[in-house]
């Protein structure tokens, strides 16, 4: 594991809500656009909260009460007026909403495409196939998390904490003695909330494990259709399965007890409050101190206390998901990727490739995937010289994969450098190629040759983009793949399926060796297939690949010895350390790897059973 | 389109009645505590109202009052918010139960469906439309079912609202009949108007996480061209869809929210208008007019439930017309009576005619195939690909049956046989190695009971005791989700000792050794067959070396079976079978 990994994985646990907020505000400046307008706008929109109240407490103590008797002109004016408010308060409310929406998730947007941007550029896409799920999700769901907060939480959070605030003023304004009994009331409650949002997380947490486990239960009943027939353990599948359900049920329901509990308890503490209110308001009343439009308006606020409370625990619960997802998303952002384009990373030092035949040379290049760990390569030392087509062999875990890494910059030798060119035009070091120019004359065949679910065109043409069909048909025909093309339900213009599901292995190869002949790099790293390949495929894709190969600079790692059979020269790699150099005629007779690799490979397609030492 | 959306309010009706049939019990609990509820907050606004009446203006304008008074306000708006408070944790706590209930079932008769159904079944829908109807179709199909009593309790609500109101004041309830409609008909336009915007923004979101998902999958490729900012702006052409998406249905809420919460603060707000008239006439009272202006405030939110329910309504049907065909599914595997012939050596086998055609292709898959496969013999079954090896190979154990003609064990049709037979004689590798995420014990003996010296006598046998030894917990560790945590060549092997462990009377090898050393391979024909008990053994195969170990050969091509022979014999006289052994070799992994 590279180390930009490893503090990936242990940043910051421990880091507060508050630090991520700043961290994140800083990586997102379309956040901060308007936002002043945007919370004066907030503070609009919750005066129109406290309308209602404040109407009833006219109406009754100057309307009804008042010292001429019932006055309606007076009532009309008034509902009038706060009619206007509620109306202007809409529009308010809405201004904000759409402000606080386009902000965020503009800001948001631009989050996530520089996280997707950024995570191309991390090594551990390329070396941990098994965290790339993971890697997903921070452009997906950690962002959608955010938005979504954004959208329900977020907006209703901020009215909401603006509603206790307006409604506290205005109690306050009424009678600091009633507020004092309301706030009384109702403060144990805020207390509670952040215990009751921890017990929520929680159950929720727990809820969302479970799910996990009954789509895990669910997928061993489809995708292990064939295994649980074949072995008569339908039983045993359907009370694995039964089980996972129940557990889930039994958490949904646990979670549902907690809620309710979140719920419930600001509604008691209202009728609380209410009774406060009106033992307390009456003593005061009769002291004079408070007229009953005061004491009704009130039991009107009361209901203002109520909502936010509940919102606040939910809000607080679904908040520190979030922000634990935003906080996965900038530890992403901020892990420095191991190999960096030196264009970018000093534009005064990065160099172009010469245009010439490329020649590869390792000076005493060694490669540890983590500090102290066993070498993977040791103290490689070599030169192939342009147009050379080598094959690389040697047992799994010997190196040979990495040697293709180095040579193709995706990783840095740990000790050493490599370098590209060749004696006339020169040799450049690795790390100061600009990787324009890199990716353009030096190209890699992976082994699983990837393909876009899209037509066998735009497939090749990722090659070079800009490549019309009739190229790409051309490139196809010079690869002697001409027949095969035409053999395909729409030519050029077949959908290959997700991942190239409706090609077979080898044809997704041809595929994969057709982009690698339109990009026309000078040197070609192949790293080749292992899996078993049908023999007309196979034919085609041994001929493509002599041509895509023909005067190129050609690394092969080779899985066949037929390839080795073919090269130009055979280097054998063994535990990290190149032992063998030559043709294979020269290599096969002497002592060595790669005679016993070769005795192998003799056997196990001779039709002998090999011997079980 | 008006009858369109007839018939949606009709099916979803039938399916609200649905979930009431299934689930009686927890519905009428729900439905009683919603009541409950419903009344408790009328019955709020009303004690409020009845306290200011009686104790706060009497108080007020005489300046005087009584213990009495003030305990008995106390006690009748605590005693009504109790009340209230019980209704709404009967309401939630039943609802959830009836909801999460009616999940858990239908999940269970899904996968029920998932296991009892034929392979051929699971052949003919993809993984991930079988996944997401065990899971979000079940779970959209019922998700309506939680505000469903709330919805029922708030139309007992307005009932007893009308009613109050009308006795209170007819001119005032007036002002309810034109608010409590709005409130509905505003929350049904709101509904209409975010369901596409938020289906929209949905289908973005797995748009954009495809791409992702493809993006990154590509790595290698992406990275050794140079094309990450062809990626890049793939990628943001998607997401700044997807963000104008979301701002859309932001600017509906946006717009919608604030007017459902203005709308009952009106109403209050011409209940005051009216009713300070109506006070002034002396037709009403100020304690009247306090608790109706107070329950406009109350019941904005449960009209609102009525409108979650109908608005969730399209997407439960929708859910639930993906599961109805899986429920509905028929083709269950029958079973005959006889049991099957034991303590013999290895099964014998024999193939009768027989004809197989996936639905829909355009040929057979097999045709006539029919051949004797020897007790304690292996047989290698040989073609190019799509000549139905596998399709052959899950005949003989019975994941299929064929269209005509007869697969026989020991002589008897596998189709008479007891349930549970053929496995017990039979074990199966499939191409596709699949390990359930349990221990490395439970995935050899799959629960049955076998000690642990035969285990590891299993993985001997198929090289897998070496690996599975180094790991951390042995025999106990856990493998994860269909055996991530192990490499491919691991999770083969672990899955061959599961066959071997049975010490089954016929092993059928579905190219269930690709990633297994050949010599490995080899151990583990040779050990099945020097057994005391030699099986039989049927190996679709690819290695020569494979291939050479078989007492015979069966030549299938195109669904036929063109030749049978020794290895030799084939080679010599059969000119495709030649070209194609040797072709293999050529590609022979060597390293």
């Amino acid at each position: 594991m590279s180390t930009a990994a490893t503090a990936l994985d242990e940043r910051h646990r421990e880091e507060g809500a508050f630090a991520t907020l700043r961290r994140g505000l800083a990586m997102m400046p379309e956040f901060r656009r308007g936002l002043p307008v945007t919370f004066a706008l907030a503070l609009a929109a919750t005066a129109g909260r406290v309308v209602v109240p404040i109407a009833v407490q006219q109406v009754i103590d100057r309307g009804l009460a008042g010292p001429g008797g019932p006055d309606a002109e007076f009532v009309r004016t008034v509902v009038l007026v706060c009619a206007g408010v509620v109306l202007l308060n809409v529009l308010a409310v809405y201004r904000m909403n759409v402000r606080l929406f386009r902000t965020t998730e503009t800001a948001l947007a631009g989050l996530r495409t520089r996280a997707f941007r950024h995570v191309h550029d991390l090594s551990v896409l390329h070396q941990q196939g098994q965290r790339r799920g993971s890697l997903v999700s921070r452009v997906t769901s950690d962002v959608d998390q955010l938005s979504t907060f954004m959208q329900w939480g977020g907006v209703l959070g901020v009215i909401s904490l603006g509603q206790l605030l307006v409604a506290t003023v205005v109690m306050a304004v009424y009678s600091w003695q009633l507020t004092l009994v309301v706030l009384a009331c109702f403060l144990p409650l805020a207390a509670a909330v952040r215990y009751l949002a921890a017990r929520l997380a929680v159950a929720y947490g727990v809820v969302r494990e479970r799910v996990g486990d009954v789509l895990a239960a669910v997928s061993e009943a489809v995708v292990g259709a064939p295994t649980v027939r074949a072995y008569g353990i339908r039983e045993r599948t359907a009370a694995r399965l039964d089980r996972a359900i129940q557990r889930h049920y039994r958490a949904q329901v646990k979670a549902q007890q907690v809620t309710a509990a979140v719920f419930v308890s600001g509604e008691f503490v209202a009728a609380v409050a209410n009774v406060a209110v009106v033992v307390a308001g009456v003593l005061l009343g009769l002291d004079g101190d408070i007229t009953a439009g005061t004491l009704v308006a009130f039991l009107f606020l009361v209901t203002l206390f109520v909502a936010p409370v509940q919102i606040a625990t939910e809000v607080l619960n679904e908040g520190q998901n979030a922000i634990a997802g935003f906080r996965r998303v900038l530890d992403v952002l901020e892990t420095a990727p191991d190999v960096r384009d030196p264009a970018v990373a000093g534009p005064g030092e990065a160099r172009q490739l010469p245009h010439a035949p490329l020649g590869v040379r390792f000076e005493h290049v060694s490669f540890r995937y983590a500090p102290g760990a066993r070498p993977a390569l040791e103290d490689v030392d070599l030169e192939i010289a342009p147009r050379r087509r080598v094959a690389v062999v040697g047992e799994t875990g010997s190196g040979k994969t990495t040697f293709a890494k180095l040579v193709t910059r995706l990783m840095d030798p740990t000790e050493g450098r490599v370098l590209l060119g060749d004696d006339d035009a020169g040799w450049v070091p690795l790390d100061r190629v600009a990787f324009a120019s890199l990716r353009q004359r030096v190209v890699m065949v992976p082994q699983d040759g990837f393909l876009f679910d899209a037509t066998v065109a735009d497939n090749v043409r990722y090659g070079r983009p800009g490549t019309t069909d009739a190229e790409v048909r051309t490139a196809l025909e010079e690869l002697g793949l001409g027949d095969w093309v035409a053999g395909l339900p729409e030519g050029v213009a077949t959908r290959v399926g997700q991942r190239g599901d409706s090609l077979s292995a080898g044809e997704r190869q041809l595929v994969a060796v057709a982009r690698a002949y339109v990009a026309d790099p000078d040197l070609l790293v192949l790293d080749e297939a292992t899996s078993a390949v049908d023999p007309a495929t196979e034919r085609r894709l041994t001929h493509a690949l002599d041509r895509l190969t023909d005067g190129r600079t050609t690394l092969t790692i080779a899985h066949r010895l037929s390839t080795a059979e073919r090269a130009d020269e055979v280097l054998v790699v063994d535990a990290g350390r190149v032992v063998q150099r030559g043709t294979h005629a020269d290599l096969v007779d002497a002592v060595g790897p790669y005679a016993r690799l070769h005795a192998s490979w003799r056997r196990s397609s001779a039709g002998e059973p090999a011997p079980t030492a | 389109m008006p009858t369109r959306r007839d018939a949606v309010v009709r099916r979803g009706m039938r399916h609200v009645g649905r979930a009431i049939v299934e689930q009686p019990g927890m519905f009428t609990l729900a439905l009683v505590a919603s009541s409950l509820y419903g009344a408790m907050t009328v019955a709020s606004a009303y004690v409020l109202g009845e306290v200011v009446d009686r104790v706060v203006l009497p108080a007020l304008a005489d300046g005087v009052t009584s213990t009495g008074a003030l305990t008995l306000a106390a006690a009748a708006i605590l005693g009504v918010a109790v009340l209230k408070i019980l209704g709404i944790l009967g309401r939630r706590l039943f609802a959830g139960v009836m909801s999460y209930r009616l999940q858990a079932e239908y999940r269970r008769r899904v996968t029920g469906q998932y296991l009892r159904l034929p392979l051929s079944w699971h052949q003919r829908h993809p993984t991930g439309q079988l996944l997401s109807n065990a899971n979000s179709d079940v779970e959209a199909a019922w998700f309506f079912v939680a505000p469903l009593p709330f919805a029922c309790g708030a139309v007992v609500m307005i009932g007893i609202t009308v009613v109050a109101l009308v006795a209170t004041d007819p001119l005032l309830a007036l002002v309810g009949m034109v608010v409590f409609p709005l409130v509905f008909v505003l929350n049904a336009v709101y509904s209409q108007a975010m369901s596409p915007r938020m289906q929209r923004a949905q289908q973005l979101r797995a748009e954009v996480s495809e791409i992702a998902h493809e993006s990154f999958d590509a790595a290698l490729v992406v990275k050794t061209l140079g094309r990450e900012d062809v990626e890049t702006r793939r990628f943001t052409g998607r997401a700044e869809e997807l963000r104008d998406g979301l701002i859309a249905v932001g600017r509906v809420r946006g717009l919608f929210d604030p007017l459902m919460e203005a709308l009952p603060n009106l109403g209050t707000l011409a209940v005051l208008l009216i009713g300070a008239t109506r006070v002034a006439e002396g037709a009403t009272d100020a304690g009247d007019l306090v608790s109706i202006a107070y329950l406009f405030t109350l019941l904005a939110l449960p009209i609102r439930a009525i409108g979650w329910v109908l608005a969730d309504l399209p997407r439960a049907l929708a859910g639930f017309d993906r599961v109805t065909p899986v429920l509905d599914a028929t083709g269950e595997t029958p079973h005959g009576a006889q049991a099957a012939v034991t303590g013999a050596a290895g099964a014998g086998l024999g193939l009768r005619g027989v004809d197989y055609g996936f639905e829909g292709a355009a040929r057979a898959t097999l045709s006539g195939v029919t051949f004797d496969v020897a007790p304690g013999s292996t047989v290698a079954v040989v073609g190019p690909t799509g000549s139905g090896k596998s399709t052959l190979a899950g005949l003989l154990v019975r994941l299929v049956d064929p269209a005509t003609g007869e697969v026989l064990l020991d002589g008897v049709d596998l189709r008479a046989l007891r349930e549970g037979e053929v496995s017990t004689q039979a074990a199966f590798v499939p191409q596709g190695t699949f390990l359930f995420d349990d221990t490395v014990r439970g995935n050899v003996t799959l629960g049955a009971d076998l000690p642990d010296e035969q285990v590891w006598a299993a993985l001997a046998t198929a090289a897998a005791d070496d690996f599975v030894r180094r790991l951390p917990d042995g025999l106990d560790t856990r493998v994860g989700e269909r055996g991530a945590t192990l490499s491919g060549g691991q999770r083969q092997r672990v899955a061959l000792a599961r066959a071997v462990v049975r010490r089954p009377r016929l092993l059928v090898l579905d190219d269930a050794t690709s990633a297994v050393d050949p010599a490995v391979e080899a151990r583990i024909l040779d050990a099945l067959r020097g057994a005391e008990r030699p099986s039989t053994v049927v190996v679709v195969a690819y290695r020569q070396a494979t291939i050479a170990l078989a007492d015979e050969v069966v030549w299938l091509v195109g669904g036929r079976v063109l030749a049978r022979g020794s290895h030799e014999q084939l080679l010599a006289e059969v000119p495709g079978y030649a070209a194609l052994v040797r072709a293999y070799a050529q590609t022979e992994v060597a390293a």
